[in-house]
């Protein structure tokens, strides 16, 4: 079992999983979105190799309005 | 007025107008208003994505094609240097490379002043990291050299509290940047309307940047359109020279010479 930070939301996952896994779950395959884990980037084609870790942080993020 | 194009590291832009895309209704808005304004450079934020939430709602990405717009990702709400060059190289993931970055870090909530320490720290970092720089500041003309200095490919001081639309509160100060400053400075906050737009153009900036002036306008897309005219308006009348001001000095428009004889003597 291994808990993971979401943009700042404990996530509990009873197998290992990647990052790629991880999006598929939340329903962001292939969105347009960028993610940080543990304070660096993880480049797109690098999603599918990269196990998630407990104690992990993710930021995942989206281009908003703003000025 | 041919060829008068606004460069930024190298490219070249028709419109002198940069504007953001928050603050609007919805999507349809957004693209109305970005449309209206014959804006080419397009400011967007970086934020969380809503987990859990609707993974089908709209993407803000899908209204400003790359063909046609060149996206200018913001740090707005970042209080640290840290957190700045963060929140652009997950903009750069997000983007593909892209490289071109709005960088502001901001002091505190109430006044949005910008931080100008950590702006200069941050501008180091994202200037040696390969990001072209334009970035938002104080307008004080020592720092706007030092970020000149650093690399940053454009100078964008406030001409009031950002969100404001106070206007251009200080011109004298902008001038003196202007004076020490060979990139582009480009008005970026505190307009309120397309005089204020006018003025800064008038002033000489390279180019005006804003957001809220459009958005919370009560018609946006009208006020975008007019935005539009203030800024190659102003631009114009830079080109153009104005006359020199004559103070306690009239000097009429029409021949002194020629009157009909004065009443009095008839």
């Amino acid at each position: 079992m291994i808990s993971v930070s979401i943009n700042g939301s404990l996530s509990t996952f009873a197998q290992p999983l990647s990052i790629a896994e991880l999006l598929e779950q939340m329903q962001l395959s292939n969105k347009r979105i960028a993610l940080e884990r543990n304070g660096e980037i993880v480049p797109r084609g690098q999603f599918n190799q990269q196990m998630l870790a407990d104690g992990d942080k993710l930021e995942v993020v989206v281009a908003v309005g703003g000025g | 007025m041919s060829n008068d194009n606004l460069i930024i590291a190298g490219k070249s832009y028709a419109s002198r107008l940069l504007v953001g895309t928050g603050k609007y209704r919805d999507f349809a808005q957004t693209q109305a208003a970005i449309e209206a304004s014959g804006a080419e450079i397009i400011t967007i934020a970086i934020r969380r994505s809503n987990i859990g939430q609707n993974p089908n709602e709209p993407n803000l990405l899908d209204i400003l094609p790359p063909s046609k717009y060149t996206l200018l990702p913001n740090t707005a709400g970042c209080y640290s240097a840290d957190d700045a060059v963060r929140t652009l190289r997950l903009a750069r993931e997000l983007l593909d490379g892209h490289s071109l970055v709005k960088l502001e870090v901001l002091g505190d909530p109430q006044s949005l002043y910008p931080n100008v320490v950590e702006t200069i720290a941050a501008a180091r970092t994202l200037v040696a990291d390969g990001f072209q720089v334009m970035v938002y500041t104080s307008d004080d003309p020592i720092i706007a050299r030092q970020l000149e200095d650093i690399g940053c490919v454009a100078i964008m001081p406030l001409a009031s509290l950002i969100g404001s639309g106070m206007g251009i509160l200080n011109p004298w100060n902008l001038q003196l940047i202007m004076d020490r400053v060979q990139v582009p400075v480009i008005v970026d906050a505190g307009v309120g309307t397309a005089s204020d737009a006018a003025v800064a153009m008038e002033l000489g900036c390279a180019g005006v940047l804003m957001n809220t002036a459009i958005a919370a306008a009560q018609n946006p897309v009208l006020m975008a359109t007019a935005m539009k005219l203030g800024v190659e308006a102003g631009r114009a009348a830079y080109l153009a020279g104005r006359m020199p001001k004559k103070l306690y000095s009239a000097s009429p428009s029409s021949p002194t010479s020629g009157m009909i004889t004065p009443a009095k003597h008839i």
